[in-house]
Order: C-alpha cells, then structure tokens, then sequence
C-alpha cells in the first residue's frame, strides 16, 4: 500500500517539526510509541480493554469494555462522548482569512456568517482531493480549521500575497465529540450555552466549569451531536464536568470500533479509507475528485479562482468517471449462501474497512470501501466507488463475499445514502 | 353496516396486527377491534406512574422473525431493538456470574465455580445453536398436516425433514433425547455446579407450571436458546421505549398498508351463518362484517367465548379445555430513585445492564415450585430483571431508573381461589421484594413506585386467560401438530371462514409473530380472502 507508508512518513516528518517547536520534543523523543492527549489520564481509566490503536500519532481507544457493541448503543439511543484530539486543528486570522480559505478549499467563505461552520474539502492543482474537514467562524477575520492530515505547510504555501495568520492549534486545543439523543441534555446541564438557539452547524463559545469552550453542533455520527474545543490544560475538567453529569442521561466514553460503524450508517467517508490524500499516492486510479467522493454539494465552481477550480470545471462539463454510492446487500441472499455451508450468517458485529470488488456481469464495475452490519438497521450496508453508469439508485450488483474460503458473490442494490438520518439531528 | 371487510383480527396483540399487516400486504381490507384503550396486548408501555415507563408485560424480545422485520419494514415504522448480552446471577454469599459476548471473560468467570465447566460452556452454546438452526425451519413455516398424531411424530418429521439430512444418527439421538428430559437433567450431562445450572435451568419453566426437574422442561430451554441462532445479528433485547414499541412498530406497518385498527372494541361473539362466521358483535351492539374472521386471542377465550361449546364439536371442546392454560408467573415494575447495588459490583460494571437472573440453586427453584404446587405464589420466588433505563435513557427522569422484574411462581389458582389474588398482591409484592433484598441490599429504599402484576391481574387487565403468557404452556404436549388441538394446528379451526392467529397456534407464545404471520400466510395460499 504506497498510500499508506507515505503516509506514515508525513506524519512523523511533521512531528519532528513539533518536537522542534516545543514540550512535545520530550514526549516524542523519549517515547516513540504514540503520544498521549490531555484527555488520556481518564480515557485511559475507562479502557479496561487495553485495546488502543494509533490515530495520527495518538493513542485512540478502540474500545473500552469487552466489546464496542454498547458504545455504538450509546451513539444512539443515549450520549457517546470520544476524545477526538488527533485531528490536526488549525486557526486563520487576519484581513484575508476568508479569502484564503475561499482559495484553498471548493468553497466560498466571504459570505459564511459569524457563528456558522461549513464542511468542506480540499483540492490539489488538478482537481483531486487532498483532505476534507470543517471550517467555523470564530469571527469576521477568524476562523477555526479541522483536518485528518497536516495541512500547515500546505495553507502556508498557498497564503503567500494573503494578509492571514497561520496558527497550528492541533497541539494545544483538546477535542471531544458528544454524540447521541441526550447529548444535548448533558450539555445543558454543564454549560451556559443556549444550546436551544444552537442550529445544526453552528458553533458557539460557552464556560464549562469554568473553562472556555467551544461547542459546535456537529460530529461524524448522523445524529444529535456537539463537537468541544477546548485548552489542553481544561482538559480533564471539562470531561470530569460531562461524564458527571452524563451519567444521569446514559453517557459512555467511545471508540474509534464504534465510531466507525455510526459514520458508515451516517454515511460520510472517511480519508485513507473511502478515498485517498492526492498527494500521498502514486498513481492517479487512487485519487479522487470531490465528485467521485459524494462531495458535489460542497464544490462552488462559479466565483473567484480557488485551487483546482479549472480542472473540476471541466469534470463537472464532462461528468465525473466514478461515483460514492450506499449500497446494501441481499440479506436472505446472504443468509443462504451461509445456509449453503450449513452455517449461520457470519459477519463480525463491526465496520470492515477493506476494500471488495463489485461486479455486474462478470465485470468489474467499482468497490465497496466501508462496510457494516448495521444493528439499528438491522442491514447490510456499505459504501461504495462505483463507475458513473452504475450509479443510479436501485442498480443491482454483484458483491463479493467469501463465507467459506470460496469467493462468491452476492447482490448488492445501490440505495440512498445516508442510510440513517434521524430528524433530531437538525430539529431545534 | 356500511363496510364490508375483507378479514377482521380480533385483538390488536402483536400477533392480530402482524396477521392484519400481511394480509393488506395482499391488498386486502382489515379491520383490528381491540377490546382495550390500546393496543399491544401483552407487548405494551405503560406510563404507570408519572415520568417512567414500563414494560408492563413482556420485557425482552429475542424471537421475533427477521423476515417479519424486513417484509413488514419495522425498523423503518420505530422498530428498535437494542441488545441485551449479559447474563448476571447474583448468589446468596455475596458472591455472583457475569456471562457475556466475551468467551475468555465467561471461561474466567465459570472457572471461579468450576474449571470443567467453563471449558463445556462454550460447547454447550454451540450444540443449542446448531439445534436451534435446525428447529428453525419449523418455527418459520406452518406445521405439515402428520400421519399420527402423537408428540414423537414431531421428532420423527423432524428426522425426515431436510434440515436434518447429513446430520448423524448418533448426534441426533444425544440431542433429540433433550426433547422429554428436564432442564436440571439435561443441564446436568453438561455441566456440574449449580452456579451454572441453576440460572440456566430456568428458561426452561418460564411460562409453565413446571418444575425445572420436569420432564420436558428442556424443551422450553431450547425455545428461548432460538432467539440465539442468527448470532450477533439478532440477539436478545430491548425494544426502545419499551416493549410496546415492537407492537407499535407493526401497527404502524399495518398502517401504511391500509389496515384500520379500533381500540375500545371488545368483540362478543363470533356471528355466524349455519357453520360459518360472518361476522363479529361488540359488547355494544356493534356489528362488523367480513369474509373471514381471525382470532388473535387465547384458544380459550376464542372458542369457549366468542364461539361458545354449543356452536362446538365435544371432542373439540374437550381438547380445547384439557389445553393447559394454569398460569404461573407474576410481573413487579419498579420505578427506582437510583441504581441498585450488588455486592462487589461497582456501578460501571456492565452486571447492571444484564439479564440479571435470581435463581441461585436448584433447591431453591424447586422450593419455589413446592410452594405453587399447594396453591401458594413462591415465597421465595425466581425472577429475572432487566433495568431498561440503563441503555434506553427515554423511559426514566434523568438518574431514575425503571426495574421489571418477571416472577415465578405466582400460580393463577391460589388455594383460595384465583378472585383471592386481590388480597393476596401485596403480601406476593412484598414477597419478591424480600427475596430481592437479600441479593440487593438496600433496593427496598430506592423504589419510588411498586406496580404488581398477578396472573389475576394479567387475566382481568390484558385477556390472558389464567394468567398465561403464552397463551398456552410451551409444554412438549402443547406444541406443533398439538397447538392448540389434534388436528387443528393449522391456523384453521372447526368454524368455517373463522381462523385463529395468535400465540396459542404454532409456533407459540412470546413476541415472535410468527403465529400473525404463518396464519395470514395460510390464509391467502387456502384463497379464503
Ligand atoms: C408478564 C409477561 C411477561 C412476558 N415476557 C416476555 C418476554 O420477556 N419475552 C417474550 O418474548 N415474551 C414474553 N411474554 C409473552 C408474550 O408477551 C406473549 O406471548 C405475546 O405478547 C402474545 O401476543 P399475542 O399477539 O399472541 O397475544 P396478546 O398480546 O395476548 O394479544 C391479544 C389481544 O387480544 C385482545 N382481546 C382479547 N379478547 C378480545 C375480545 N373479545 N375483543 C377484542 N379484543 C380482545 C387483548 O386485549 C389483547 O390485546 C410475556 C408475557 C407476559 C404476560
């Protein structure tokens, strides 16, 4: 997988450059292991399970308990709260902040109102996708910038002629994401925020025992959610002040295992994973333009150049080559093919991330890229890079499925995607 | 009357709404008349006392057929369940089992009490979920017409059916022989401390007036092992909000497809021409006509009542009296103040969110049993409990909790007398939250409401006759080619165009819905609407 060593050789290309910089030297050079976020003294309390993954240079907990099972229930009948730290976290300001965002990413930002967040994406000179993230509106001439990958000597290129600020924030702001049906019933209960005027995508400052945060009504779980920002230094206060409160309304710290599954249901894509960073792959077949990605409704072409814009132009006249679909399997299908070798359905309660081909008659016509059993659903559902023409909802193809050593294949109906989309999420 | 239908379902339980729902599936016209305020049945919400809301019947649901799931796109019409994976058994000495989805945790855990058993415990699951797959077939598909009728051509059509083809002989006699052992027998070739038999013998006599050394009681033990067979994918669990969720998902699929429900209608006779129903007539007068009639209550309270022994055959009459209704269990629906505690548990244990069983040995099941046998509810009782609110938030204050606590035995023939039960239901309330004091200290203090329910109350409040909860014990006796009679085990019953869907037809009792189901399935393949 080229991707992912490149990959790999960023990142910690980009930690020397922190160590260079600060405290974090110490961490890094005296522990080559992954680093620890301000939240890890109590995330580490809670992960009895011991089972911790790497994510962007941090431990992230998998899962906490025996299984992740009831912390996917949290996401979505209670409150999950994850420590979401490892996203690298940026800040523009100054006179052309928005226009520099405007000129990186596929959409303006001279119009997103104070208060407001915007999701968007980032393109390379030829149209394809480097990272996708959130931009919010601290203020007229300030602006707050979540990515998956380090994007600082990319933003620091690009801003050159621009009167902005570059702030590298990832270090020093502490992030957690609270999910769920009670999320918003927690957060009452500890902040001062009117949380009842807080829209979908809308972002507002708040005390939280006494610290400062920043609370944006937003996360990658398709549900009622808030995302906090906050100084690494309030860190353990401010997820003491939720989890005491929360354990009234159901909270449960959870995992990257049970994160997963909720996105795949929400569907949203995920880097390395849905679609590759451009510049960190070889060959053009694994770099995608927004288009192919499901990002269209963040491209806006028609107003002042911005990075990519000629190239998606053109894409957008000529009809993207690949498209994202959902698409779900054939239960009974499936169950009989698992009947077939006299055994029950055997897939593992949890999101699969490798790639399986798709076919229609005998030809190869995309892949599924996330895949999950969805409890709630109670489906067979996944995310797919599919070729344009095969792309129209209710399109029947063939997914590959290995039951018993033997591949074969079992059909695969292209449905709409999200797959799950409560009206909690955006009603007052 | 202005409108004819095409069918109407008596009862909106589960089972008349899933009859109902399929057969508009077909496009045809239904009518559901309720006789209470709502609909359910025994798979209901209640808001009892202000803020919580109970379960008041049924709490768990393990059984409930996929395909019905899918045919009738419950999850989309509120259908949500959520899992229940542990399994907590508390014991007297302070000391407890913890069994889960976790098979390391669950040989650590059993080897505390005995290593040879924690080693046969995963074993043991595997043989009940390979024979709960082969039963599988039976449950999803109306019973064939037999040759005989006697409960071993049950086993010896299920010797020829396909699902059994390729299976050895020998592997099927170890295992059919299961079929009229005792649960305490059967549990006993497998495992040897009561830590372990004792909990698990008790699925066996749930819903019946047996005794967990009663032959046949392994039967039963498979019935509630069958919610395991699709895995991780339909385990047992909890329905959000409650179990009346499962029942108002199907409404509302019965719903969309046209079917008209009524509440407040309680049916009193059948009407009919000569030998064949017509029509029905409320309490009120009320008349509704319709090309078939279908019963979705209990095999009693249909062909004793809304037909009546003088519109019936005595043979079949006699049958339908010997079918065994004599129900055993109670219910107590606690609204708590905080969450209860169990020595050396602290509160994050995910003991709390289990199946939290009370059946510590088997002296003191079959001492419960002794107890019923003379007409008497158990002083001691076995219970199981389950505290929804812990993973479904919405049916509790925020920090309160909701406890259902299933108890057996409660015998619906007190010595005194079923009526005595309005004197008895304190003193059988105090009695299970005595016994439930001593495995959590302290619970007494933390209930802020105590909802007793007893097999009188389940008669009088929501039709089960004599309490029962299956509409019928699941005894070995009572099931498949004998559900409800010889010879009418196919949703068909002596009265022409009148059909019976629920739980006291095959496959039976709990929420399954397969008895709606496979019934409106018979109906549209006969063309009797
Ligand atoms: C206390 C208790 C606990 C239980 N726990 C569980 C459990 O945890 N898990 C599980 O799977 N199962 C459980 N069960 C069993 C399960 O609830 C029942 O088997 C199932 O709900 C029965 O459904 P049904 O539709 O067949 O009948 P019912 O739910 O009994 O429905 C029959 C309906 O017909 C109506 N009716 C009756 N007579 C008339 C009339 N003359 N006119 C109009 N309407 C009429 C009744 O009011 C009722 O609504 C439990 C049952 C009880 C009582």
């Amino acid at each position: 997988m080229e991707g992912i060593s490149i990959q790999r050789a960023a990142r910690s290309a980009d930690l020397n450059h922190f160590a260079l910089a600060g405290d974090a030297r110490k961490r890094y050079i005296l522990t080559p292991m992954p680093i620890r976020s301000p939240f890890h003294d109590r995330v580490a309390r809670y992960c009895t399970s011991f089972a911790w993954k790497d994510w962007a240079g941090y431990y992230a907990a998998s899962h906490f308990g025996e299984t992740h099972l009831p912390e996917y229930w949290a996401f979505r009948e209670s409150c999950a709260i994850t420590d979401i730290t490892p996203l690298f976290k940026y800040e523009v300001k100054g006179k052309d902040a928005a226009r520099l965002l405007s000129r990186m990413t596929v959409r303006g930002f001279e119009k997103l109102p104070v208060g407001r967040v915007a999701y968007t994406c980032w393109c390379d000179a030829n149209g394809k996708v480097i990272d996708d993230g959130t931009v919010s509106r601290l203020g007229e001439a300030h602006f707050f910038i979540t990515a998956a990958e380090p994007t600082l000597s990319w933003m620091s290129r690009l801003s050159r002629g621009f009167e902005v600020e570059l702030l590298d924030v990832s270090e020093r702001t502490g992030a957690l994401s609270l999910q769920g049906p009670t999320s918003r019933d927690v957060l009452k209960q500890c902040t001062d925020a009117n949380l009842d005027a807080l829209k979908f995508f809308q972002t507002t400052s708040a005390k939280l025992d006494g610290a400062g945060v920043q609370i944006s009504r937003t996360g990658y779980s398709g549900d009622l959610g808030y995302e906090l920002w906050c100084n690494a230094e309030d860190a353990l206060k401010v997820w003491d002040a939720l989890m005491t409160v929360g354990r009234d309304y159901g909270i449960e710290p959870a995992g990257i295992e049970a994160l997963d599954m909720v996105r795949i249901e929400a569907g949203f894509i995920m880097l390395g994973v849905d679609y590759y960073s451009a510049p960190h792959v070889t060959i053009d077949a694994r770099r995608s333009s927004p288009y192919e990605i499901g990002l269209d409704h963040c491209v806006k072409l028609d107003r002042d150049s911005f990075m990519g814009q000629e190239a998606l132009r053109a894409e957008a006249a000529r009809g993207a080559e690949w498209k994202l679909v959902g698409v779900e399997a054939d239960w009974l299908e499936l169950e009989r093919l698992y009947e077939s070798y006299s055994l029950p359905p055997g897939l593992a309660p949890a999101a699969c991330r490798d790639s399986v081909p798709l076919y229609l008659d005998g030809k190869f016509v995309g892949q599924v890229t996330s895949t999950v059993w969805s409890p709630l659903l109670k489906r067979y559902i996944c995310l797919a890079s599919v070729k344009a023409q095969y792309a129209a909802l209710g399109t029947k193809l063939k997914l590959e499925h290995t039951a018993l050593y033997e591949r074969k294949t079992v059909t695969a109906t292209v449905v709409e995607r999200p797959f799950f989309e409560p009206e909690r999420k955006r009603t007052p | 009357m202005a409108t004819t239908y095409d069918a109407i379902v008596v009862g909106a339980g589960h089972n008349g709404l899933t009859c109902a729902a399929y057969l508009a599936k077909a496009g045809r016209k239904v009518l559901v008349l309720e006789s209470r305020d709502s609909i359910g049945g025994a798979t209901a919400s209640e808001e009892i006392y202000p803020g919580f809301t109970f379960s008041t019947c049924s709490y768990v649901v393990s059984l409930l057929r996929p395909q019905i799931i899918r045919d009738l796109e419950l999850s989309k019409h509120g259908l949500e369940i959520m899992p229940l994976d542990w399994t907590f058994s508390p014991f007297e000495d302070g000391t407890s089992l913890l069994r889960g989805p976790d098979a390391e945790m669950n040989r650590r855990n059993i080897a505390r009490f005995s290593r040879k058993d924690a080693e046969r415990y995963p074993l043991f699951g595997q043989a009940m979920s390979e024979l709960g797959r082969m039963m599988k077939p039976i449950i999803e598909s109306p019973i064939p017409e037999p040759s005989k009728l006697t409960p071993s051509t049950i086993f010896e059509a299920l010797r020829l059916g396909k699902q059994f083809k390729g299976v050895g002989e020998e592997w099927l006699a170890a295992n059919l022989k299961m079929m009229t052992m005792s649960a305490v027998d059967f549990l006993s070739e497998w495992f040897e401390s009561e830590r372990l038999i004792g909990p698990m013998s008790v699925s066996g006599i749930i819903g019946t007036f047996l005794g967990i050394r009663s032959p046949g009681t392994a039967y039963v033990l498979l019935h509630h092992y069958m919610g395991e067979i699709d895995g991780a994918f339909r385990a047992w669990g909890l329905q959000k909000g409650g179990t009346g969720g499962v029942a108002m998902a199907i409404a509302r699929s019965a719903e969309s497809l046209g079917v008209e429900i009524k509440t407040g209608c309680r049916v009193d006779k059948v009407l009919m021409t000569g030998s064949e129903a017509r029509g029905v007539v409320l309490v009120n007068g009320d008349e509704y006509h319709a090309k078939a009639i279908v019963s979705g209550a209990d095999p009693h309270r249909t062909f004793l009542g809304l037909i009546g022994e003088d519109r019936l055959d005595e043979d079949f009459v006699k049958q339908i009296k010997r079918f065994k209704m004599r129900g055993s269990s109670g219910k107590v629906n606690l609204a708590l103040d905080s969450l209860p505690e169990f020595p050396g548990l602290d509160q994050e244990s995910p003991a709390l969110r289990a199946d939290i069983t009370i059946a510590p040995n088997i002296d003191f099941l079959e001492r419960a049993y002794d107890d019923a046998k003379y007409g008497r509810f158990s002083r001691e009782p076995f219970m199981d409990c389950v505290i929804p609110s812990l993973t479904d938030p919405s049916v509790a204050p925020p920090g309160k909790h909701v406890m259902s606590i299933f108890v057996q035995y409660a015998p619906y023939n007190l010595k005194e007398g079923p009526a005595d039960w309005e004197n008895q239901r304190e003193a059988f309330g105090d009695a299970v939250i005595n016994t439930l004091e001593r495995f959590s200290p302290g619970i007494k203090d933390r209930i802020l409401h105590r909802h007793v329910l007893t097999p009188w109350d389940l008669e009088k409040t929501y039709g089960l006759t004599e309490g029962n909860i299956f509409h019928g014990e699941l005894s070995l006796e009572q099931l498949a080619f004998m559900r409800p009679a010889a010879g009418w085990a196919r949703y068909k019953t002596p009265i022409e165009k009148f059909w019976l869907c629920g739980s006291g037809a095959h496959p039976g009792g709990g929420i399954m819905a397969a008895p709606g189901q496979l019934c409106a399935n018979t109906m549209l393949k006969a063309r009797a609407v």
